[in-house]
C-alpha cells in the first residue's frame, strides 16, 4: 500500500506552514516535510500543501509573486502529470495566480479582513479531497482573510457546476464570493483550493476538529492509490 | 531610455467596493457631477529599450505575465522617452 508522503511548501511570508505541518505530522502520524520555495525539487513527495499566509507580503497581488518561486515551476510539472495539491487560503491564491485554478480572489465585498469561523456546505463528496464527509454535510471551519471573494466569468462558473468542481460552499456568505464558493477543485480532480483553514480545525484540543477529514481524504487516496 | 506609465484597474465588470466607498464619501464633500470612481494601480517602469515599440512590447509582456490579472484586471500604458 502506498504511503503518504507530505510536502509543505514554504514562501518567505507563509504563516500556515507549521500549522499544517502539525496536522499532518503529529495529529495523523503521516511522513512530513517542509520544501523551501527556492528547492529546485519536490523529492519523493506525493501530497504538495500550499499554506496560508502571505507570501511575499502579498505584494502586487496576492500569490502573484510565489507563481514564479523556483519550486513552483516543480509544483506546476507534478499537477499537471495528476499530483495531489491542495492550497489553503493563500495557497488558493497561488494556485489561482499559477492558472492551475480557475478564476482569481478578489477583495472581500466589505473591504474587511475576516477572521472568524464560517458554516461550510460539502457540496461534493466524490472527490479525493472530500470522500471522507457525508454529501451535503454542514461544517465549521476558522477563515481569516482579506482576500477570498472567489471571481470567475460566467462561462467559467458554468463549467465549475457542471463538472461538480465547487466542493465547498457558504452557508452565509462572509466575502462576497461568487456563487458563494469556498473552495474548489481542477478539472482533473487532483487540485484543490480553499480560503477556509482546515488546519486549524483538526485537533480536539482546538474544540472543532471538523476541518481533519480532507487530509485524512487524501491520506486515504494515496493509500488507493490514486 | 524609456519610462512606461502603466494602470490598472479592475474589470469594469467587476465592482469595486473600494471605488463605491470614495465615490459616496465625494458625493457627501458635494461633488454630484462625479458619476462614477474606479481605484486601481499605478506602475511605472524605467526601460533600456532601442524603440518606442520594444519599450512597448516589453511593457506589454510585463503586464500579462505578471503586472495584471487578466481575469479580474484590465491595463493601459503610454510610453514617454526619458525626459519627454
Amino acid at each position: 500500500m502506498p504511503e503518504a508522503k507530505v510536502g509543505v511548501i514554504v514562501f518567505p511570508g507563509s504563516n500556515c506552514d507549521h500549522d499544517v505541518y502539525n496536522v499532518f505530522k503529529n495529529v495523523l502520524k503521516t511522513d512530513t516535510e517542509f520544501l523551501w520555495h527556492k528547492n529546485s525539487s519536490i523529492g519523493d513527495r506525493n501530497i504538495l500543501i500550499l499554506p496560508g499566509g502571505f507570501s511575499y507580503g502579498d505584494y502586487l497581488r496576492c500569490g502573484a509573486i510565489s507563481k514564479f518561486s523556483p519550486l513552483m515551476k516543480e509544483v506546476i510539472r507534478f499537477a499537471n502529470e495528476g499530483g495531489i495539491v491542495i492550497g489553503i487560503c493563500n495557497g488558493f491564491q497561488v494556485l489561482c495566480e499559477t492558472g492551475l485554478l480557475p478564476g482569481a480572489l478578489l477583495r472581500n465585498g466589505n473591504l474587511k479582513f475576516i477572521c472568524k469561523t464560517v458554516t461550510l456546505k460539502v457540496e461534493n463528496n466524490k472527490s479525493i479531497f472530500t470522500g471522507e464527509y457525508g454529501i451535503k454535510e454542514e461544517i465549521s471551519l476558522p477563515v481569516a482573510h482579506g482576500e477570498g471573494n472567489y471571481y470567475c466569468d460566467d462561462e467559467t462558473l458554468t463549467r465549475l457546476i457542471g463538472n461538480n468542481q465547487i466542493l465547498l460552499r457558504y452557508v452565509d456568505n462572509p466575502n462576497g464570493s461568487l456563487d458563494n464558493i469556498a473552495g474548489i477543485q481542477n478539472e482533473n480532480r487532483n487540485v484543490f483550493g480553499l480560503m477556509p483553514h482546515p488546519e486549524r480545525a483538526s485537533e480536539s484540543l482546538l474544540s472543532n476538529i471538523s476541518g481533519r477529514k480532507i487530509f485524512e481524504s487524501v491520506i486515504e487516496s494515496v493509500k488507493q492509490n490514486f | 531610455m524609456y519610462i512606461s506609465k502603466i494602470n490598472i484597474s479592475l474589470r469594469k465588470t467587476i465592482l469595486d467596493p473600494q471605488g463605491k466607498a470614495v465615490e459616496h464619501s465625494l458625493k457627501s464633500l458635494g461633488y454630484d457631477a462625479i458619476e462614477d470612481t474606479r481605484i486601481g494601480k499605478f506602475i511605472e517602469l524605467k526601460i533600456n529599450a532601442r524603440s518606442k515599440d520594444e519599450a512597448a512590447k516589453i511593457s506589454d509582456e510585463a503586464c500579462k505575465k505578471l503586472l495584471a490579472n487578466p481575469v479580474m484586471e484590465d491595463y493601459t500604458f503610454t510610453i514617454y522617452e526619458e525626459g519627454e
